[in-house]
């Protein structure tokens, strides 16, 4: 509830920040104007006035805005840091930015230079905007209530090292990333102490790192993005209350790459989501207290890979198909929960047409138990000596953790 | 009695050709007489059931195609192996017959066994590759899964069938090479992966990798379950071990060397059947 009031105060005050413009008067740039200068242009103009840039190419160098105005471009205006320089510095509230296509903001390795950055400012709307072969892209720091709206990233980053993030939240609150098309830079989406967020409905894909990367962020909703094909997948790590909820996340692949690595998590809910083709599904390295339900888990080699290091995660709802291992751990004991998930590999009955197996169900095969420890055994998989140790494990149950068991397997596949 | 053959004047050229001849025509009785023997139409009939069923209600081809792995890994080694066997044993005096003939031993047993090994993969792709060709190219498969399963099942059809063959000619009885034969199966299906997965435990604190992979080329099963399995569970193959997996038997040179060693494996039975044919007194 309390979070909910918080995204409305975002919404709202955004809203507010965007429409607040009595006195308003409009200063026209293009190559033809009177004014041909975007910096000439900031300088001129009141507080709250709004710029209308109409086409052409501006390089200015690093551009400051440092009152609250509207940049609004028409036909696409380029405004280009010609691989040096940072373009776009906001140190002024109430700002809104739209319509621009920013390119080439310059490698740093001391600074890190955006092509769009914002310093400890409120109530700003950056929306419409296309960003191409950036170091950093977006780059919001100790910012709050500020709005990431529709803009499309894309750049062809070869090193880690010499690029920058999508869009990149520092020390800030109350943000709302919707709508976005974030592709080939570091990371999609990275967030360091960032709480009361939103961050909703973006495209992450084939960044060089994660899709999602997020450390020390509180409070934050995660909902119906897309998460494909990026390095390593996603990443969340020593953070609490996070609401992840219909976001894809789909072909990550390779060795400690993940679909999702949850690390040091807590009081945390994902509910359906959709893990499709990753080498791991979720990679749960000690998380507490979280709810994992209503997910589909489909074709990917190990769907959940629980650690010893996590207690109290409730695994519900969820359907498993398609994977070569459902879920794997590396210790006997469990103190998480499995409950009426759909296992496609289970073999029980329903003898009372209940839609729960009578027998309970243990997602831990012998054989998954063993890679585990013997990683080479790797060799045996799908070999009839496989399916005899797995059978033999089903009869006389002695190996596989016996705390890893559901208990009311489904019969039928959840919908939801 | 050893036959003797009638020396002819053929040239070289012509001589071969008309041991092809020849072979082919044993091959042709073989065949036919096979192809009317109701157990090659109810394991053709097995094989279009449990595929057919497999993906009508798995719904995913994939799964369909793993399914169908277990199948080509157990049960057609042993139907080639027991149908291969009955069948020697079935055909000895057809062969006697025949050997009273001008054709030469390995044209004999060339079209001998071809004439028992051909109707099995036909039976086998017929069987198992239909339902897919029909279904499962529309539910999504991957042909490469497809065809690699073909293969697989293809090259343990041939090896079996000439194992079985090679252990009929050792053997005159036949509950003791049919004995023989289940022991082989047994060996290859179960009791190598048992040794290799001791062999892993046992030696688990060394880079065993590559040794586990020379060991498999040594069994055929485990050769075809491999590479079906490159094409398929790549996800889970991620990871050091697996990665060492892929990068051999994913490489052209790993790929060669596995059907090489299939090759090989299809061969050598029949090298020494042909053999002790030869040798072998009537």
């Amino acid at each position: 509830m309390k979070r909910l009031v918080g995204i409305l105060l975002v919404l709202g005050t955004a809203l507010l920040g965007t429409t607040w413009v009595y006195g308003q008067s409009t200063l026209e740039v293009c190559p033809t104007c009177s004014l041909t200068s975007l910096k000439t242009a900031i300088a001129q103009a009141n507080p709250h006035d709004k710029i209308l840039v109409n086409g052409g190419s501006y390089t200015e160098g690093t551009i400051l805005v440092d009152k609250p105005l509207t940049l609004e471009g028409l036909n696409q205006p380029i405004l280009d840091g010609e691989g040096k320089v940072e373009i776009l510095t906001i140190t002024a509230s109430d700002v809104t930015v739209r319509g621009f296509t920013f390119q080439n903001a310059g490698i740093s390795h001391t600074a890190d230079q955006a092509a769009l950055k914002t310093l400890e400012v409120e109530n700003c709307l950056i929306e419409n905007n296309t960003f191409l072969n950036n170091f950093f892209a977006i780059y919001l720091g100790k910012t709050k209530h500020c709005q990431v709206l529709h803009n499309t990233v894309k750049a062809h980053a070869t090193s880690e090292s010499f690029s920058g993030n999508a869009v990149h939240l520092w020390d800030c609150s109350e943000i709302v990333v919707k709508d976005n098309y974030l592709s080939g830079q570091r990371d999609g989406v990275y967030l360091e102490f960032v709480k009361d967020s939103l961050i909703e409905n973006n495209i992450s894909e084939a960044n060089l790192r994660y899709g999602l990367h997020f450390m020390y962020s509180n409070n934050n909703i995660f909902r119906n993005n897309r998460f494909r094909a990026n390095g390593a997948g996603v990443a969340v790590m020593y953070s609490k209350n996070i609401e992840m909820t219909q976001n894809h996340f789909e072909d990550n692949w390779g060795s400690a790459i993940y679909g999702l690595l949850l690390k040091e998590i807590n009081d945390s809910r994902l509910y359906n989501n959709v893990f499709h083709d990753n080498s791991v599904g979720i990679y749960v390295d000690g998380a507490n207290r979280t709810d994992i339900s209503f997910n589909d888990f489909s074709h990917n080699g190990y769907a959940l890979r629980i650690l010893s290091s996590s207690m109290g995660v409730t695994i519900a709802h969820n359907n498993f198909y398609g994977n070569s291992f459902d879920v794997t751990t590396n210790a006997n004991r469990s103190y998480n929960a499995f409950l009426e998930n759909y296992w496609e590999a289970y073999q029980g009955y329903d003898l009372n047409h209940d839609g729960f197996g009578d027998v309970p169900y243990r997602p831990v095969r012998l054989f998954a138990l063993t890679v585990e420890n013997y990683p080479q055994t790797m060799i045996l998989m799908r070999s009839p000596l496989e399916q005899f140790m797995d059978y033999a494990e089903r009869i006389l149950p002695i190996f596989t953790p016996k705390a890893i068991e559901d208990d009311r397997p489904l019969m039928r596949r959840v919908l939801w | 009695m050893i036959l003797s053959h009638p020396q002819t004047t053929l040239e070289p050229r012509a001589k071969r050709r008309s041991a092809l001849k020849s072979a082919l025509k044993v091959m042709k009785y073989g065949f036919f007489d096979l192809l009317r023997s109701r157990w090659i139409i109810i394991y053709t009939l097995f094989f279009l059931a449990v595929t057919s069923g497999l993906l009508y209600f798995g719904g995913d081809a994939n799964q369909a195609v793993l399914s169908t792995l277990n199948l080509v890994l157990l049960v057609v080694p042993l139907i080639s192996l027991v149908l291969g066997l009955s069948y020697y044993y079935y055909t000895r005096d057809f062969v006697e017959l025949i050997l009273t003939q001008p054709i030469g031993r390995s044209s004999v047993f060339l079209g001998h066994f071809s004439g028992l090994a051909l109707p099995l993969v036909a039976a086998f792709l017929l069987g198992s590759g239909l339902p897919f060709l029909l279904a499962g190219v529309r539910q999504g498969a991957d042909w490469r899964v497809i065809a690699s399963l073909m293969v697989a099942g293809t090259l343990v059809s041939l090896i079996f069938s000439a194992l079985a063959f090679w252990i009929g000619l050792l053997n005159e009885e036949r509950v003791k090479a049919l004995g023989i034969a289940l022991g082989v199966w047994l060996g290859m299906t179960m009791i190598y992966d048992g040794l290799l997965l001791l062999f892993s435990i046992l030696m688990q604190a060394y880079p065993i990798e590559r040794s586990l992979i020379i060991l498999s080329l040594f069994n055929p099963i485990d050769l075809s379950r491999i590479l079906v399995l490159l094409q398929l569970d790549t996800a889970a193959l991620m990871g050091y071990t697996g990665a060492v997996f892929q990068r051999y038997f994913g490489s052209n040179l790993g790929i060669l060397a596995s059907l090489g060693s299939l090759l090989i494996w299809t061969g050598l039975p029949v090298y020494l059947g042909l053999r002790s044919f030869k040798r072998k007194n009537f």
